[in-house]
């Protein structure tokens, strides 16, 4: 069972949590200037990072409210980012 | 190679059992091939074993990092099914099955395929449509498929029960009587010991640690025992299709996520088919050596792992105890998990890629076991003749950016 850290709720067992996507992934601003290729690349395609990597992540049965951490996706060693990643 | 016989087995009996070929040689690297597979599973053993008889390529080696079949050919659990929905999917996975009847004569290796049925209860009235739906969709393709009534499956299950407090009541199921069971680990062994016989190099504990390209072609692989040219490059990874393409400079509609399985204590035979319990999205079946195997959908998270949590396991055994009552004095004997390849629209991609002389046969999801025939016949056909096979030809790389998804259910489905 991961423990993740919402920074609002504190610690909270992993099935309150639904994992979004990937820290840096930010919608393009002008989708309609990209190519199909590019659009894809933006909906469908991941690094997919085997190792250390920013998820954002949803307290959807708690808080309610997204953020950011840093999980390693082999160890599942947690690494919380200081205000859950919102400024 | 020596063929498997009653004969063959009685010689070798006088003998103490001491004199069997081996199935397979443990040759060096040659410099180079003219085909090169990334993965020694049953997919990438299966493609070289038919690279090699279907379409007469000699120089061919397939690149393992550990064991044959110690991925997720070792790790899924054995059930062999055509229930799909896209005109895609379904004629290719029932002609795998069809494969799959044939297989252990075809490589002369048991594959122990065994069709018990595969009965999917329907637990809710939208299950009732969408089963009714599948149904009509897998007639129209001429698969095997059909409903069964609650007393039918009664009498097929005695052991099934509905109790008063369920908190999702079956009411009926459907029904594939040609689904079944087949022996993992002989899948890759029984294709490893064909492609050997062929003259295929299985190059094992190899590990491909770079792809090597010249002019935006792949010409050839970094490994841990020295770089390997090759004039083609087929990848047939799974839980690992993102690293490996990264190597080429590929990026992939892919996550991936551990899915777990579970296995007791054995017991004497008791259930004799394949069931799947819709409402929770789990199955549980009994294995020849009779231990109660049981599963459900991954972990949802990306992750390397190996390994699973417990809410997974919770769910899985609700499912299962739920309708087996009496399953609920068993005691689990391992539980593990293989990390899948899931793509965003739940199908494999068997397909060129932008990358010149690199192929790539990933992203079965949870469902690759099943296809290990068909995905071998597809994916050999496409590196040897540079087209599809006319039952791929929908799995294409670039199906994504044009918008002709193949929707079976995938990562964007698994988001609880």
């Amino acid at each position: 069972m991961l423990q993740i850290p919402c920074p609002w709720c504190g610690p909270r067992a992993e099935d309150d949590f639904i994992c979004g996507t990937e820290a840096d992934r930010k919608r393009p601003k002008d989708p309609s200037a990209l190519s199909d290729a590019e659009w894809a690349d933006y909906v469908f395609n991941h690094d997919n990072i085997k190792g250390n990597t920013g998820e954002q992540w949803w307290h959807f049965r708690g808080c309610g409210r997204w953020f950011v951490i840093e999980r390693d996706t082999v160890t599942h060693e947690i690494t919380p980012i200081e205000g859950g990643g919102m400024k | 190679m020596k063929r498997y016989s009653i004969t063959s087995l009685l010689r070798n009996a006088m003998n103490y059992h001491e004199d069997w070929q081996l199935a397979w040689g443990s040759p060096e690297p040659k410099p180079e091939y003219d085909v090169i597979i990334i993965g020694g599973g049953g997919h990438g053993l299966a493609t070289a074993c038919y690279l090699a008889k279907d379409h007469g390529i000699k120089n061919i080696a397939v690149v393992e990092k550990g064991w044959l079949g110690g991925g997720n050919t070792g790790r899924n659990t054995m059930t062999i099914r055509s229930n799909y929905l896209r005109e895609q999917s379904i004629p290719f996975m029932d002609r795998s099955l069809e494969m799959y009847e044939e297989l252990s004569s075809y490589l002369n290796y048991n594959v122990m395929f065994s069709q018990r049925g595969q009965i999917t209860f329907i637990q809710s009235a939208a299950a009732t449509r969408r089963a009714m739906r599948q149904k009509n969709t897998m007639h129209l393709y001429g698969a095997d498929y059909r409903a069964m009534s609650f007393d039918e499956m009664k009498r097929r299950l005695p052991i099934f029960e509905n109790s008063p407090n369920a908190r999702h009541k079956v009411s009926g199921a459907v029904y594939q009587k040609s689904a079944g069971i087949a022996r993992h680990d002989a899948v890759a062994w029984g294709y490893a010991r064909m492609a050997d016989a062929h003259g295929v190099d299985i190059l094992q504990n190899c590990e491909v640690q770079g792809i090597l390209r010249e002019n935006g072609r792949a010409v050839g692989v970094e490994t841990t025992k020295g770089i390997i040219k090759a004039k083609k490059i087929g990848m047939a990874v799974a839980g690992h299709a993102s690293v490996v393409a990264n190597m080429a400079g590929l990026r992939m509609p892919i996550e991936t996520q551990p899915l777990q399985a579970f296995v007791s204590t054995p017991i004497k035979p008791i259930l004799d088919a394949v069931v799947v319990c819709g409402g929770y999205g789990a199955y549980v079946m009994q294995s020849d050596k009779g231990e109660i195997v049981a599963g459900s959908g991954a972990d949802p998270y990306p992750s390397y792992a190996q390994r699973g949590t417990p809410p997974i396991i919770e769910g899985v055994i609700t499912a299962v105890t739920e309708v087996f009552p009496v399953f609920r004095r068993l005691q689990l004997l391992r539980q593990w998990a293989g990390m899948i390849d899931i793509c965003y629209d739940g199908s494999p991609i068997i397909s060129k890629t932008p990358v010149e002389g690199f192929y790539c046969d990933v992203g079965w999801g949870s469902g690759g076991f099943k296809a290990t025939p068909i995905s071998g016949k597809t994916f050999a056909h496409l590196i040897a003749r540079d087209e599809p096979h006319e039952l791929a030809k929908g799995f294409t790389f670039d199906r994504f950016e044009k918008g002709k998804l193949v929707l079976e259910g995938g990562v964007g489905y698994n988001r609880g």
